[in-house]
């Protein structure tokens, strides 16, 4: 129970007991003792002894007595300023109610306890408590809100059992907003992306050529297939082990494509166990238009392509066994892995394999270099189906992926600079430059 | 060609399209097509369940029927895949039965889950122990500056991950506590090797995004059966 | 007269050198030495005393620093092939937690992350914490499917998404749940984690939104990812099995009565230590065979 404001009625009663006891106290004294410090001495126990006090926290509570009567509590002084308004940047779904704290939220006295959020739809009728605020909070997020649908609201401090109710604000309505302002900033880097990958495209599609590195991965893919064409082994191509909403599942396919040609041309048997369902019917469609394509659907089967297991650890079991046992003299490994990758690229090793992997998943990059012979790294896995197909379009997306590591490099240097002078030499501007920096990236959800 | 192909790229651009715009405009329909196409997702994808278990059954149905190569591990493969799922969709052994809960402690599935399915998990994930040591001897070989600073690097972290890296330089003096070794593990892993993969991720972002982009436009087409365009 | 030169046939033949075998150590001994670095340790009971590092001791002062009566959320979200590293994660937190007499608010964003609750249970509030009632001291709340959109549901209002507790019984009949009604209640939210979702949507999904202190314990290969995030978004991180037996350590220091049952980190940290030794040992050999090769290809070019 916290302490609060004591009344006077126990003060009053001490008054009435003072004064008789000061006249004696006058009378013993005054011969004794000089006039004036007498009437001192007297003056101040009456004085003392009639002015009502606040008991501070730290004194505990007095056991209750005759003369000490039960202490009433008093409620706490209301919240101010209250206001409430449609919450920005969602979609609807809330309204943001704030206010100044009660005078009395204090934390050391602890007499707040909360805020009761009250809401009705009319400014007359019936509040209900939609939910409580802790002390020193300001601001409450209504998210029981109906869109469109009119409020009012009251904010009351509770003391105890007591709430001392502010004054009524609204009407007010949570409505929804056509742009989320916190992400402006993503919004002009996506734009200028899209536009730098979008002009690229265009260029190639003219006929400009763009010059792009090599990389040695992509380019040992069609010594891998033959070099299983020459052992008479088949591929084993695994396209990582996420669903078809993961974008490295799609990459991975997109180079089954090309693989599944080539395997086609060459007589070459294809193996694709795969983690889901839907990466199934996929990855068939892919062979078989691979197969297709280069004139031999003679050879394609639905059977290339078959799901093993959603279970991470069972599918690369299976995965393993099938190494084991058919022994494929090149094995892919393109798409999302996690912790099987090298349990994947280290049975592939054992039976001596050629291995080609392509991930976007950092963690599992080092094991694919450690244990594979190629590895594309990153967005080298995106960019493999654009090397694959030769397609100018393609390579143009590559040349504008560029722009936006230009920009990304670019910013980099620049806040690494700003920040080591504001750091180093104290100076302000610097430091302001270097803050305003760091917001422009930032993401305010 | 039409349906096969061009349907299935409209939807694709519509669908792509939508969920780019909600992330930058809160307002209805993009906020409720964010919301409800991912829940859409997850219902193809169970429904898809149904065809990657008979797409299992099939084909080691198949090889058993024939008694083709390693058929009796296809016996082992389809006893589990039904055992499991008669179990678990009767609820058999817990209580009440049918309408119970399938992991409660005392059914049929919770026990196979914990006795074999769990064990089974934990050995998988075990052989990366082992394969982490056989590929670190492989593969660490000093033959460039660049491998002998991965090397030194390699040696540091794996003894500072370790309480041997206190021993090792927990006599230092105060002005050389950054040459100790469990500090050097931690600098290492969060200054260079996180600035390495900061980059990879910058450059996967953006992969991400470009192919994103020619999924959504359609210039990339392979996965749907088609040439790329 | 027998001719007592050397069989031209076995002469023609290299002779195996150190270095040849060396460079091609058959893996299976590699992985008999490893198995032998690991349960070797386990049956002599190696154990190494263990430091606490700045960013596990972060995570142990803030859990000292609340009062009782505090709410901890502790996200399981973990499963059982990484239960090794996390699970002791779990039960030091939990444990520190019960100690403290905090409101231990459990629930999992992965599927497999009820039954690590149902052990820790068994490990942690049966054995070392019999007094502590279900509802009033700590909850379940189970799992629930969505992932961060879950973490950014239950950030403005939990009761909305979690109706009943993880045995079917309404959620408002628990005292402990009265006043809670988003994520903001909470002092500290601890995700235990292996992938995705996992530590990072919780910093992203409800720690920065919604300005609740955050910490995490992750496998170790999980970790370098976290570190940008420290100290800022995240409180601190317990990184793999190191990480565990850190906060063991400090755990049992302050609190030596728990000693028995809340080491089991730091008991694991010995076969950690040597199978690391047997592996730099390893690396160290490859090396010299690489280089013993080398010298002697650039002698025979010499010759």
């Amino acid at each position: 129970m916290p302490p609060c404001r004591e009344d006077s009625d126990s003060h009053a009663s001490l008054a009435r007991f003072s004064v008789p006891f000061s006249a004696i106290l006058f009378l013993k004294f005054a011969r004794l003792i000089r006039f004036i410090p007498a009437l001192a001495v007297t003056l101040g126990l009456v004085i003392a002894c009639s002015f009502p006090c606040v008991c501070p926290a730290a004194e505990p509570a007095a056991t209750p007595d005759e003369a000490h009567p039960v202490v009433v509590p008093m409620p706490a002084a209301a919240p101010t300023e209250i206001r409430a308004a449609d919450t920005p940047d969602d979609n609807g779904e809330s309204i943001t109610v704030s206010w100044v704290l009660s005078a009395d939220d204090v934390p050391a006295t602890g007499t707040v306890t909360g805020y009761a959020i009250m809401r009705c739809a009319t400014p007359d009728g019936a509040y209900e408590q939609v939910s409580t605020a802790p002390a020193q909070a300001q601001e409450y997020l209504d998210t029981s809100v109906d869109q469109g649908v009119q409020y009012y609201y009251k904010v009351g401090a509770m003391c105890g059992d007591l709430v001392s109710l502010s004054a009524v604000v609204g009407p007010v309505a949570a409505r929804q907003q056509w742009l989320d302002t916190r992400v402006i900033n993503l919004l002009v880097i996506a734009l200028i992306l899209i536009g730098a990958i979008m002009w690229y495209v265009f260029q190639a599609g003219k006929g400009k050529k763009l010059f792009i590195r090599r990389i040695a991965g992509i380019e040992a893919v069609d010594e891998a297939v033959g070099r299983a064409t020459e052992m008479g082994k088949p591929i084993l191509f695994i396209p990582g082990i996420q669903d078809m909403d993961n974008v490295q599942t799609v990459a991975g396919l997109t180079i089954l494509a090309s693989v599944g040609k080539l395997a086609a041309q060459y007589e070459t048997k294809l193996d694709v166990p795969v983690s889901r369902s839907l990466v199934m019917s996929t990855a068939r469609e892919t062979l078989k238009q691979a197969y297709l394509s280069v004139g031999r659907p003679d050879l394609y089967s639905d059977d290339m392509a078959y799901y093993v297991t959603d279970e991470q650890f069972g599918y690369v079991a299976a995965v393993d066994g099938i190494m084991v046992r058919e022994k494929p003299a090149t094995c892919f490994y393109m798409g999302a892995f996690f912790a099987e990758s090298l349990i994947l690229a280290e049975t592939g090793n054992s039976v001596g394999a050629i291995q080609i992997a392509g991930t976007a998943m950092p963690t599992q990059l080092p094991f694919f270099v450690a244990a594979c012979d190629y590895t594309l790294i990153g967005e080298e896995l995106f960019a493999a189906s654009a090397y694959l197909s030769k397609d100018a379009k393609m390579i143009g997306s590559l040349k504008g992926q560029d722009v936006g590591k230009g920009i990304a490099m670019f910013f980099i240097l620049l806040g690494s600079i700003v920040a080591t002078v504001a750091s180093v030499s104290g100076n302000s501007s610097a430091a302001a430059f270097s803050d305003w920096l760091s917001n422009l990236f930032r993401l305010n959800f | 060609m039409f349906f096969k192909v061009q349907i299935p790229l409209i939807i694709t651009f519509i669908v792509g399209a939508a969920l780019v715009i909600a992330m930058f405009v809160p307002h209805f329909p993009f906020y409720e097509a964010n919301e409800n196409f991912s829940i859409y997702f997850d219902l193809i994808a169970v429904f898809a369940f149904i065809l990657g278990g008979g797409n299992l059954l099939k084909i080691h149905g198949d090889r058993i029927w024939r008694k083709g190569r390693d058929w009796k591990y296809s016996i082992v493969t389809v006893v589990g895949f039904l055992a499991m799922l008669i179990v678990g969709t009767l609820k058999i052994g817990g209580p009440p039965g049918f309408t119970g809960d399938v992991s409660a402690s005392d059914s049929w599935f919770g026990f196979m889950y914990y006795s074999m399915f769990v064990p089974l998990q934990s050995t998988m994930f075990s052989l990366l122990a082992f394969f982490v040591a056989s590929a670190s001897y492989r593969a660490f070989r000093a033959k460039t500056k660049e491998a002998t600073m991965l090397l030194v690097a390699a040696f540091i972290i794996l003894i500072g991950r370790t309480p041997l890296g206190h021993y090792v330089t927990g006599w230092l003096p105060p002005q050389l506590q950054f040459l100790h070794i469990p500090n050097l593990s931690n600098w290492i892993l969060s200054v260079p090797s996180m600035a390495g993969q900061r980059a990879i991720m910058i450059g996967i972002a953006l992969g991400i995004i470009s192919t994103s982009l020619k999924l959504i436009l359609g210039i990339e087409r392979s996965y749907l059966g088609g040439e790329s365009k | 007269m027998a001719d007592d030169r050397p069989d031209k046939e076995q002469s023609s033949r290299p002779r195996k050198g150190v270095i040849d075998v060396l460079k091609a150590i058959d893996r299976r001994i590699i992985f008999l030495l490893i198995t032998l670095g690991v349960v070797l340790p386990l049956i002599f009971h190696l154990v190494f005393s263990v430091r606490t590092s700045p960013i596990v001791q972060a995570i142990f002062d803030k859990m000292e620093s609340l009062p009782p009566g505090s709410k901890v959320l502790v996200s399981f979200d973990y499963a059982p092939s990484t239960v090794p590293e996390n699970q002791p994660m779990a039960e030091a937190i939990c444990r520190h937690a019960l100690a403290k007499d905090f409101k231990v608010y459990m629930m999992a964003v992965w599927a497999t992350g009820p039954p690590q609750v149902d052990a820790l249970v068994t490990n942690v509030i049966e054995r070392d914490f019999p007094g502590k009632v279900y509802g009033k001291d700590w909850i379940n709340l189970g799992y629930k499917a969505g992932n961060q959109g879950l973490i950014n549901a239950i950030l403005l209002d939990l009761k909305g998404m979690y109706t009943t507790d993880v045995h079917g019984d309404p959620i408002d009949g628990f005292e402990m749940m009265r006043d809670v009604q988003n994520l903001a209640d909470m002092s500290l939210i601890v995700c235990i984690g292996s992938g995705f979702p996992g530590v990072r949507e919780w910093v992203q999904f409800a720690g920065d939104p919604g300005r609740i202190p955050v910490a995490g314990g992750v496998t170790a290969v999980e970790a370098p990812l976290l570190y940008p995030y420290y100290p800022r978004q995240l409180l601190g991180l317990m990184g793999g099995l190191q990480g565990a037996a850190e906060y063991e350590s400090a755990l049992v220091l302050k609190y030596p009565q728990y000693k028995e049952h809340a080491e089991q980190a730091v008991r694991l940290m010995g076969p950690q230590t040597v199978a690391h030794l047997v592996i730099i040992a390893f690396v160290i050999i490859g090396n010299i065979a690489y280089f013993g090769e080398r010298s002697r290809q650039k002698r025979a070019k010499k010759a």
